[in-house]
């Protein structure tokens, strides 16, 4: 009876003025929605389960998720601010992402939400085609919204999360350690692209400054390997490194890093290498100036 | 010096002359630089020069071949040269010109530079009047 006098309201506005369409029936659809929360909450989580999606969680906290999500878009259809949503979302983020939730994920359950909801309305209004459109048209921006909101935040949070990391590698990747007097080892580790060979560069020749090096020994052991590009990067670092004043020892070049750089031709002749980091080491102690420390290990002169 | 402005200004230190370049140079201040060096280096009777670049921070390519000419340029009239004071980012700069290292001595500040110099020309003989060294 009520629902009637409702719809005999919407249908004597005039069409064309959207907003205070939106206005009345938003409400309507709310009050709707928070009727039937517990049956169509169980719909949505079916929908997710038939989907394959949220693998990586448990039933429980598919339920407690679901629950919240379900309740935040009502309330942020009811009120049409997606602040509280913006916050909620990125909360929901910061706790699924370490748990290998992946975007596709997240879209997919919100864009499910969001059907199943749409179907429901359909369910209420299908004897009634101008009111549902009018309500699909209340409906439709704000759920498409919701989605949007939410999938952006979601890839902002898991992009924070990579940038990041991305500094804490950054920052542990290239240490320049000051061994002697005058005499650096800068051991990389790990895979060189350009980006961090262009870093390393800059690292290096600061420590050069600070320290007021004389030799440098770059040991790269624990490079897997290196292309042509990061190849010519290292070797304009040790001519600038000279230009500074200080030689540079390259120790630990791999069998396979040996091959790639006389293969692709990149021009070492002047570079000064060493097998491993201990002769590297003993090379710079003679080019310091401190004795070649011999059997019994005597002191610098 | 025939400049007008100090832009370098070429100090004698015993036998080394030190010049400090204080500001950016275009072209033909560094032409008239490299002019006044090599003939300061005759009146001085150097055997070594230093050129302090450390108020730069940027080196063209023009400047770093000058910087190799007046090396090649002092080492025919007797003195050897050594450019001290280029910061990390001028350095990567003049290597990613096309300059090679070996193409000019290098070290990191002044006192370096000095300390090269006397390990390779020996250290400063002691000031004599011109008219009696033997030639």
């Amino acid at each position: 009876m009520r629902e009637d006098n409702r719809s005999d309201d919407a249908r004597t506005d005039e069409p064309g003025h959207a907003d205070r369409d939106q206005i009345k029936l938003l409400p309507q659809l709310v009050a709707h929605l928070r009727e039937h929360r517990t049956k169509l909450r169980q719909e949505w989580a079916v929908r997710i389960q038939d989907a394959h999606l949220l693998l990586a969680m448990t039933a429980q906290e598919i339920s407690a998720e679901t629950t919240s999500v379900y309740d935040n878009y009502v309330e942020v259809l009811e009120t049409g601010s997606v602040g509280a949503l913006q916050h909620y979302a990125r909360d929901l983020s910061e706790r699924i992402i370490p748990r290998g939730v992946e975007t596709h994920e997240v879209v997919g359950i919100v864009l499910l939400l969001r059907d199943v909801l749409a179907r429901s309305l359909f369910e209420k209004y299908q004897g009634d085609f101008p009111l549902l459109n009018r309500v699909l048209d209340a409906y439709e921006p704000a759920a498409n919204r919701i989605a949007n909101t939410v999938a952006v935040s979601f890839v902002d949070e898991r992009e924070r999360v990579i940038r990041q990391q991305q500094d804490a590698i950054r920052e542990l990747s290239t240490p320049v350690l000051p061994v002697r007097e005058r005499l650096l080892i800068l051991p990389i580790i790990g895979v060189l692209d350009s980006d961090r060979a262009k870093q390393l560069t800059e690292q290096l020749l600061a420590g050069i400054r600070t320290h007021r090096a004389k030799v440098v020994v770059i040991d790269i052991t624990g490079a897997p390997d290196v292309d042509e590009t990061v190849a010519n990067h290292l070797v304009q670092t040790v001519d600038a490194s000279r230009l500074m004043g200080a030689s540079v020892i390259i120790t630990g070049l791999s069998p396979k890093i040996a091959q790639t750089l006389v293969t692709i031709g990149v021009d070492l002749s002047k570079m000064n290498t060493i097998g491993d980091l201990q002769g590297g080491l003993e090379e710079a102690e003679r080019l310091l100036g401190y004795a070649a420390p011999p059997e019994n290990g005597a002191t610098p002169s | 010096m025939s400049s007008g402005p100090a832009l370098v200004s070429i100090l004698r230190q015993g036998s080394y002359l030190v010049a400090s370049v204080h500001t950016a140079l275009d072209d033909t201040e560094m032409v008239r630089f490299q002019h006044d060096l090599i003939e300061q280096i005759g009146a001085h009777r150097a055997r070594g020069v230093i050129i302090d670049v450390a108020a730069l921070d940027v080196v063209d390519s023009f400047a770093s071949r000058t910087l190799a000419d007046i090396a090649e340029m002092a080492r025919l009239r007797g003195a050897l040269t050594v450019v001290v004071g280029i910061r990390p980012e001028v350095a990567f700069t003049m290597v990613r010109l096309g300059m090679r290292a070996g193409a000019l001595p290098t070290a990191l500040d002044l006192e370096e530079g000095l300390a090269f110099l006397d390990a390779q020309v020996g250290p400063a003989r002691p000031p004599a009047a011109p008219g009696l060294r033997p030639r």
